[in-house]
């Protein structure tokens, strides 16, 4: 009974429904108030349980295969609305009403049962037919959000700020120093090439990770030269543990670019890598101005995806750590190992 | 000669524009800066008449850094955003370049400035708020300079603003700032949820607030935690409260 029109629908084909069991005791010769309060008696208790078997339905719908469990509640609903009926009608203390109701219980009976089935089949179509739109929306909610995700995916990847700029420090060392610039073109491909080959649901080991993040790593010290310097060190038995593509890489990317633009001076960048409780634990560490970036502990910065990620991995979200003390900014990711 | 300032965060990105420079003689170049607090102290020591000028750069932005400065030099800006995001200020800018921008496109800039300089053509006006949203660079903050020093000051930290002729106070505990900008500029950059016009000539951190009381006939008073005392227009309390939840 969502709203308005409905509750007057069903009144109103209760009103109806009344009248007509009123007009049809008349024509058997009963007088009308008591056609009427015959009817009213009825229709009442049997609107009442319609109505309670509506409000269990919405939010019980039992799957196809519980039919007969409908069935079953059919048959109890009648048993409740048959001894409710008979033993209200003698508070009216006309024995002609009694005794006639007594007389037709049966046939009372069976009419109520038609309708009682009638209610529950048309509530479950109705719920069904709700649910499968409701599930249909949420499907398309689901593809659109998939789609998103993916357009922003693929922007994020090719990172035009980065390319853009790397490819204006190869124009400038072209003249300068064209030895140096072919190398930055071999190690832009070398990083496009691993870029676009990667595949997000694939796992590889920390230390092919590593390697991949060391061709976005030489080009970013051939863009700020000494400025940026890059530490990584990790335990041996962690290099080889697995963790998913394309995971570490904007942690980094992450670290490098608030390192690089929230403060002035050389930025050191710290990577760890260890197994601890049979998990993965990668921590990354950056320089940060608390006057700039001041950021929240927890998620902060712009780790949303990685977050995200993880949670849909590992259905949990405290994988993901970002904290910001002093001047040092640490991130700390733990992958568990499946 | 014409003097020039190059500013950017990257090596290779200021010798290319010098590469490119050097087949000018009437240009010198008087300074490179790595970053903006590096150019403020530049423009200011050299008077440059023209600078390349890169947006993003290490804590201040290009835009920032040229509202700290009186009257700034002509520029020209150089950078990898994309052509989209840069229309925005296409007609502010003397021009700017798209790294990796080529010698006939770097040549092609400069002819354009040289020729509206000869032209006596003054402009430079760069609405940064119109742009800094499309490029993605932190906006929750306002840049200002205080005697020798740069603070950056986050949108959460200012209790209130004052307007006071051309400039808007910047209220905030360790101090006040001036900006020169309008309170309008702020009501347009500043989060209606936390900041609301109180007056004529006040902005107020609504989370800052303790407490409103009475002050003249329909006029109020905004306790803020400070232990500022902020007027409130009749109008601006109607604000206020629909803000608050009152």
């Amino acid at each position: 009974m969502g709203s308005y029109l409905h509750k007057f629908l069903y009144l109103g084909f209760w009103f109806l429904w009344s009248a007509i069991h009123a007009l049809i005791l008349s024509e058997w010769g009963y007088h009308p108030k008591d056609a009427w309060m015959d009817s009213l008696v009825s229709n009442v208790w049997l609107a009442t349980v319609c109505a309670f078997i509506t409000y269990c339905l919405r939010y019980y719908l039992p799957r196809r295969e519980r039919l007969t469990y409908l069935l079953l509640l059919s048959v109890v609903f009648v048993v409740v609305w048959t001894a409710a009926a008979r033993y209200t009608i003698p508070l009216f203390e006309n024995s002609m009403l009694t005794d006639n109701f007594s007389d037709t219980l049966y046939l009372r009976a069976a009419i109520a049962w038609l309708i009682i089935i009638c209610v529950i089949l048309m509530n479950v179509i109705w719920y069904t037919q709700e649910e499968q739109k409701e599930q249909e929306r949420r499907k398309n909610e689901a593809e659109r959000i998939a789609k998103d995700a993916e357009l922003f995916k693929l922007r994020q990847q090719l990172q035009p700020h980065f390319l853009f700029n790397s490819l204006n420090s190869i124009s400038a060392l072209v003249v300068s120093d064209p030895r140096a610039a072919r190398g930055m073109v071999h190690q832009l491909s070398d990083y496009l090439r691993s870029t676009l080959k990667k595949e997000e649901d694939k796992w590889v080991t920390l230390s092919e990770e590593f390697e991949y993040l060391q061709l976005y790593l030489d080009i970013e010290k051939v863009r700020f030269g000494n400025r940026l310097s890059v530490n990584i060190k990790s335990s041996e038995d962690s290099l080889q543990m697995k963790l998913p593509a394309l995971l570490l890489q904007p942690v980094v990317e992450n670290a490098i670019k608030f390192g690089l633009y929230d403060t002035i001076g050389n930025v050191d960048i710290g990577i760890r890598s260890a197994v601890a409780e049979n998990m993965l634990v990668i921590t990354v560490q950056n320089p940060f101005d608390f006057e700039v970036s001041k950021p929240k502990t927890g998620t902060g910065f712009g780790l949303n995806s990685v977050h995200r990620r993880l949670h849909l991995l590992f259905g949990r979200t405290d994988l993901l750590n970002a904290q910001g003390n002093e001047n040092v900014f640490t991130t700390t990711i733990k992958v568990p190992q499946l | 000669m014409i003097r020039i300032l190059i500013i950017d965060d990257e090596l290779l990105a200021r010798s290319i524009v010098k590469e490119y420079l050097a087949a000018y003689q009437q240009v010198e170049i008087v300074q490179e800066c790595n970053d903006g607090f590096e150019g403020v102290k530049a423009i200011v020591q050299y008077r440059p008449d023209l600078i390349f000028l890169d947006i993003q750069m290490p804590k201040i932005n290009g835009f920032e850094m040229l509202e700290l400065v009186e009257s700034p030099p002509d520029v020209i800006f150089t950078t990898a955003f994309d052509e989209y995001a840069i229309k925005a200020f296409e007609a502010h800018a003397v021009d700017y370049l798209l790294k990796p921008f080529s010698r006939e496109r770097f040549d092609r800039a400069l002819q354009k400035w040289m020729e509206r300089r000869q032209g006596g053509q003054i402009q430079m006006y760069i609405p940064a708020e119109a742009i800094a949203g499309q490029m993605q660079l932190n906006t929750n903050r306002v840049v200002v300079k205080n005697g020798g020093k740069i603070r950056i000051i986050p949108f959460a930290e200012i209790n209130y603003l004052e307007a006071a002729d051309d400039y808007v106070k910047i209220h905030c505990d360790d101090g006040v700032y001036l900006k020169n900008k309008t309170m309008s500029y702020f009501e347009q950059v500043l989060d209606a949820a936390y900041f609301t016009r109180s007056h004529r000539s006040y902005m107020v951190n609504v989370q800052k607030i303790t407490r409103l009381e009475p002050y003249e006939k329909e006029s109020y008073l905004a306790l803020l935690a400070s232990g500022d005392k902020v007027p409130v227009s009749k109008t601006g309390y109607g604000k206020l409260k629909q803000v608050l939840g009152l």
